[in-house]
C-alpha cells in the first residue's frame, strides 16, 4: 500500500520498569479499515493501546500519526488528531449525567456548534441514549452503557477508534449487537482497532488481524486467513 | 385517640426489646453527657432564670429524642400500621425511665466508688448537680419523673396534628434560640437602640425571666397559626416560576436583598457579633477554596493549612517592621501581590511530588506536608528569619486611604474579609462551569478515562491545588494583619481538619453549602482558636465537631446544602434503579426474543 498510514508502530519496545512488555513491534492502522488484535493474557494488548494513546512511551522504535513520529506527544495531541479508545468494561462517569459523559468527550473541541451537530448525530444512531440524556450514567444498562462509550468516543470526531475488549462484561444477547454496532459505524468510513478475546466473532467482521504472544507479533495477516489458520483455531478460538 | 381500638395495640404489648435497646443507649448518652463535664461546665449559664441551667439542659433533651424515636412507626410497605395510641406513650415514658435509670445508677456509684483517677468529672461536684444538693433518694425520684415525663412527651410529639406539633415546635426552638443567643441579642438590640427590649426579656444576672419566657411561648407558638405557612406559599410560588427570566430577576432581587443586608447590617452590630463574622469569613474564604480542592477536583488535602501559613507569614515578612531577618515594610497591598506568587510556589512545590499518587496515599502524604510547613516556621534553623516559636509581631493595620483595616476595629475586617470572600466565591462559581471545572469533574470520576478524553489531568490537578492555595494565603495575609502577629502555633493540623468538615458538612463543591457551613459552624461553635457563639462550649467544641460529622456522614452524607449533582449522587440511584429495574428486564427478555 502506497498510502499513508493513519497508526504505526515500528519496531516498537516498551517496558514497565525492568520488565520488557512489547518486542519489536510492528503494525499498521490506515484509514477506514477494520484490524483486530488477538491474544491471550498479559501478551501486551492493553500496552499496545496505551502507546498508540500516548499514555505509555516507547522506549525504542517509533510511534507514527499520519506518517509523523509522536513518541513525545501528550494524549490530547492525538485525540485532537483523530485517535479515541473506547475503555474496557466501558468506564463510563458513572456519576454524571449521560449529556455530561458525552460532552466530556467533546472536551478538547471548542467549536460549540460543531459538537451541537455531532451529539445530534449520536441521538440519530441511538436514539434510546437521547431518552436518557439527564439520567446518571452509572443508571443505565450495560448495552445502554455501551452506547454511550462509543458515542462519548465519538464526540471527539475520531478517524480511527481505538477498543479495547468491546464485548467484554456485556450480556451474550448484547455482544451479537455490540458488534453489529461497531460494523455500522466502521461502514460510515471510521478505522477500527479492536483488542478482542472473542477472536471468531472479531475476525469474522475485521479486515485484517494480528496476534500477540508475550509482547511479539506472532502471526500478521488477513481475517480470513487467520480464521483458517489451523494453529490459531487450536489456541485462540477454542477447537481442537 | 383510642377511638379506634381495633387497628390500636393494648397497652402491654411492647415491643421490649426496641425499648430496652434505645433505653439503654439513652442511659449511656447521659451518663456519657455527665462525665465528658457537659452538664457541671456548663452550669453556670442560666437559660431561665432560676429554673434552667445550659447544663441541665444538655442531660434533659436526651429522653425527649429517645422517646421520639423509640415511638417511631417503621413504615412497612403493604401492612397497615397500628394506629399510634398509649401504647406508644407508655414505651416513650419506659425510655426515658431507663435513661433515668443510668443516672441513678452514676449517683450511687460516684457515692460509693472513688473513680476520679481516669474521669476527672467523676466528682462531688457532679454528684451535687445530679442530686439537686440534697440526697440520691430525691435526686432519683427527680430523674425519673423527668425521664418518663420527657419521654413521654417525646413519644407524643407523634400523636399530635401537625398544627399543634409546629406551634409546640416553634415554641421550643425559638425558646432555645432566645436563651442561648442571649449575648447576640443583647448585642443587637443595642446596636438599634432597643436596649429596653433585651432588658425586658432577660434577667440581670442573666438568663430569660419565667414572665418573659412564657410570654414569648405564646407568641412564638401562635406565629404559625398567624402566618399559617404563607411564608413558604410565596416563596413555592417563586420557585414554580421557573421561566428563565423569571428566575434570573428572582435571584438577582435574591443577590440584592443578600448584599444590602451583609453590607448594611455590620453597623448595627456590636464588636463581638462583627468579631464574629470576620472569623467566619476568614474561615469561609479557606473553606472556599478547599472546596475547589476536594469538592470540584476531589483531591483530599489533609495539609490545607500550609497555604494559610504561607500566607500568614509571607505578610509578616513583608509589612511588619519586627521581621528578624528581611523587613521591606512595604504596604499590605505589595505584599499581598508576593502573597499569591509565594502561594501559587508553595502549591506548585507541595502539588508536583504528590499529584500523582490517588485517594488516601494523597490524604497521608498532604497531611505530612501540612505539618512539615509548620514545624519548618516552628524550626530553630529557620528561626533567625522567621522568628521560630516566636513568631513576627507587630504587624501593621491594613492602610486603605480613609480606611484602616485593623483587629481591634472587627468592623473594618469584616468588610475587607468580606471582598476577599466576594472575590473567591466570583471565581468558584466561574470555575465550576468552565472547561477546567469540566476537566476537574472527570478526574474526580475517573481519572484514567479523563486522561483518555485529552485531559491532562496533571495540570489540571495542580491548578486545583494552586487556586486553593491562593484562596488559603488570602485568607492567612487577613488574618496576619488582623491578628498583628503569627506564630507557628496558628497553623496547627486541627485548621485543616476543622475546614474540612466545614465543607463536608456544608455539602462538599457546593458554594452555597460552604458558606452556610462556615456560618453554622464557625459562627456558633467557633474556630480552631476563635471562640463562636456559643462561647460556652470552647472545651467540648471538638466533640460536638465530631459528633455533628459522624451524624452528618450517616443521615445527610451530601451536606447541608448539597449541590443538585451530589444529591444525585448519593440519593437517587438507589431509587433511579429501582425503577428501571422492571422496564430494564423486560427489555433485555425482548432483545434475548429478538436474537432467538
Amino acid at each position: 500500500m502506497t498510502e499513508t498510514a493513519l497508526l504505526e508502530f515500528r519496531s516498537v519496545n516498551t517496558h514497565y520498569g525492568a520488565v520488557h512488555i512489547l518486542k519489536d513491534v510492528d503494525l499498521a492502522i490506515y484509514p477506514g479499515e477494520m484490524v483486530c488484535l488477538l491474544g491471550g493474557n498479559a501478551s501486551g494488548k492493553s500496552t499496545t493501546l496505551k502507546t498508540l494513546l500516548g499514555m505509555v512511551t516507547p522506549t525504542s522504535g517509533e510511534v507514527l500519526l499520519d506518517g509523523e513520529v509522536v513518541n513525545d506527544k501528550p494524549t490530547s495531541y492525538r485525540v485532537i488528531n483523530g485517535v479515541t479508545m473506547v475503555p474496557e468494561n466501558r468506564r463510563l462517569f458513572k456519576r454524571l449525567t449521560v449529556k455530561e459523559n458525552l460532552e466530556l468527550g467533546a472536551y478538547l473541541r471548542d467549536d460549540r456548534e460543531g459538537i451541537d451537530e455531532d451529539l445530534e448525530n449520536i441521538y440519530e444512531l441511538f436514539p434510546r441514549v437521547k431518552e436518557r440524556l439527564s439520567q446518571k450514567a452509572g443508571t443505565l444498562s450495560g448495552g445502554e452503557q455501551q452506547m454511550v462509550a462509543i458515542g462519548r468516543a465519538l464526540m471527539s470526531r475520531p478517524r480511527v477508534l481505538l477498543m479495547d475488549e468491546p464485548s467484554m462484561g456485556l450480556a451474550p444477547a448484547l455482544v451479537q449487537q455490540n458488534f453489529e454496532l461497531i460494523q455500522q459505524i466502521h461502514e460510515e468510513g471510521m478505522a477500527i482497532f479492536m483488542v478482542e478475546q472473542n477472536a471468531n466473532m472479531a475476525l469474522s467482521i475485521a479486515d485484517r488481524g494480528w496476534v500477540l504472544q508475550t509482547g511479539r507479533v506472532v502471526l500478521d495477516d488477513t481475517a480470513e486467513a487467520l480464521l483458517a489458520n489451523p494453529e490459531l483455531r487450536s489456541s485462540y478460538l477454542g477447537e481442537s | 385517640m383510642m377511638t379506634d381500638t381495633s387497628a390500636s395495640k393494648k397497652l402491654f404489648e411492647q415491643n421490649w426489646k426496641r425499648i430496652s435497646f434505645w433505653g439503654s443507649i439513652c442511659a449511656l448518652s447521659q451518663v456519657f453527657i455527665c462525665l465528658v463535664g457537659l452538664p457541671s461546665e456548663l452550669n453556670r449559664r442560666i437559660l431561665i432564670e432560676s429554673t434552667l441551667s445550659l447544663g441541665y439542659l444538655f442531660i434533659l433533651w436526651i429522653p425527649l429524642v429517645f422517646g421520639y424515636i423509640v415511638s417511631k412507626m417503621v413504615e412497612l410497605e403493604g401492612v397497615e400500621n397500628p394506629k399510634p395510641g398509649a401504647a406508644d406513650l407508655l414505651s416513650g415514658a419506659l425510655t426515658g425511665l431507663f435513661g433515668s435509670l443510668g443516672l441513678v445508677l452514676l449517683m450511687l456509684g460516684i457515692d460509693n466508688l472513688d473513680m476520679r483517677d481516669p474521669l476527672i468529672n467523676w466528682n462531688p461536684k457532679l454528684f451535687r448537680l445530679l442530686t439537686f444538693e440534697n440526697s440520691i433518694g430525691f435526686g432519683s425520684l427527680v430523674w425519673i419523673a423527668v425521664g418518663v415525663g420527657l419521654g413521654t412527651v417525646g413519644a407524643s410529639l407523634h400523636q399530635m396534628s401537625s398544627q399543634i406539633r409546629k406551634m409546640v415546635a416553634y415554641a421550643t426552638f425559638g425558646l432555645f434560640s432566645f436563651a442561648v443567643l442571649e449575648d447576640v441579642i443583647d448585642d443587637l438590640s443595642e446596636g438599634f437602640r432597643l436596649e429596653w427590649l433585651s432588658d425586658m426579656i432577660y434577667a440581670k444576672k442573666g438568663g430569660m425571666t419565667v414572665t418573659s419566657m412564657i410570654v414569648l411561648a405564646v407568641v412564638l407558638a401562635l406565629l404559625p397559626l398567624i402566618t399559617r405557612g404563607k411564608f413558604k406559599k410565596t416563596v413555592d410560588r417563586y420557585r414554580s416560576d421557573a421561566t428563565p427570566e423569571n428566575q434570573r430577576r428572582n435571584s438577582v432581587v435574591l443577590f440584592s436583598i443578600i448584599a444590602v443586608l451583609v453590607i448594611v447590617l455590620p453597623w448595627f452590630l456590636g464588636g463581638i457579633i462583627n468579631e464574629l463574622l470576620a472569623n467566619v469569613g476568614l474561615f469561609l474564604l479557606l473553606a472556599l477554596g478547599l472546596n475547589i480542592v476536594v469538592g470540584l477536583a476531589g483531591l483530599l488535602d489533609l495539609g490545607y493549612v500550609a497555604f494559610f501559613a504561607v500566607g500568614g507569614y509571607t505578610t509578616a515578612v513583608f509589612t511588619s517592621p519586627n521581621s528578624p531577618w528581611f523587613s521591606p515594610e512595604t504596604h499590605f497591598g505589595i505584599s499581598l501581590l508576593v502573597v499569591v506568587v509565594m502561594a501559587t510556589l508553595a502549591g506548585l512545590l507541595i502539588g508536583a511530588p504528590v499529584i500523582r499518587m490517588r485517594g488516601d496515599y494523597l490524604a497521608i502524604v498532604t497531611l505530612g506536608f501540612g505539618e512539615i510547613i509548620r514545624l519548618l516556621f516552628l524550626s530553630d534553623w529557620l528561626k533567625p528569619y522567621l522568628g521560630g516559636s516566636q513568631g513576627i509581631t507587630n504587624i501593621p493595620a491594613i492602610d486603605l486611604g480613609p480606611w484602616e483595616v485593623r483587629g481591634a476595629d472587627p468592623r473594618s475586617v469584616f468588610y475587607m474579609v468580606l471582598a476577599f470572600c466576594v472575590l473567591a466565591i466570583y471565581v468558584s462559581w466561574r470555575l465550576q462551569g468552565s472547561r477546567l471545572g469540566r476537566a476537574w469533574m472527570a478526574i474526580r470520576e475517573d481519572e484514567s478515562v479523563a486522561e483518555v478524553m485529552g485531559i491532562n489531568t496533571v495540570n489540571s490537578k495542580l491548578m486545583a491545588f494552586v487556586v486553593g492555595a491562593v484562596l488559603a494565603s488570602f485568607s492567612g495575609a487577613v488574618l496576619a494583619a488582623k491578628v498583628g502577629s503569627v506564630f507557628p502555633k496558628s497553623f496547627e493540623i486541627l485548621v485543616s481538619i476543622i475546614i474540612l468538615v466545614v465543607v463536608i458538612v456544608g455539602g462538599m463543591g457546593s458554594i452555597t453549602g460552604v458558606m452556610v457551613g462556615s456560618l453554622v459552624l464557625i459562627g456558633i461553635l467557633g474556630g480552631p482558636r476563635q471562640p463562636g457563639l456559643l462561647q460556652e462550649f470552647q472545651n467540648f467544641k471538638l466533640l460536638i465537631y465530631g459528633a455533628l460529622l459522624v451524624f452528618m456522614m450517616l443521615k445527610r452524607p451530601e451536606g447541608l446544602v448539597p449541590t443538585a449533582r451530589r444529591t444525585r449522587e448519593l440519593h437517587q440511584e438507589e431509587y433511579l434503579q429501582d425503577a428501571w429495574l422492571g422496564d430494564d428486564e423486560n427489555e433485555e427478555r425482548e432483545e434475548v426474543g429478538e436474537q432467538l
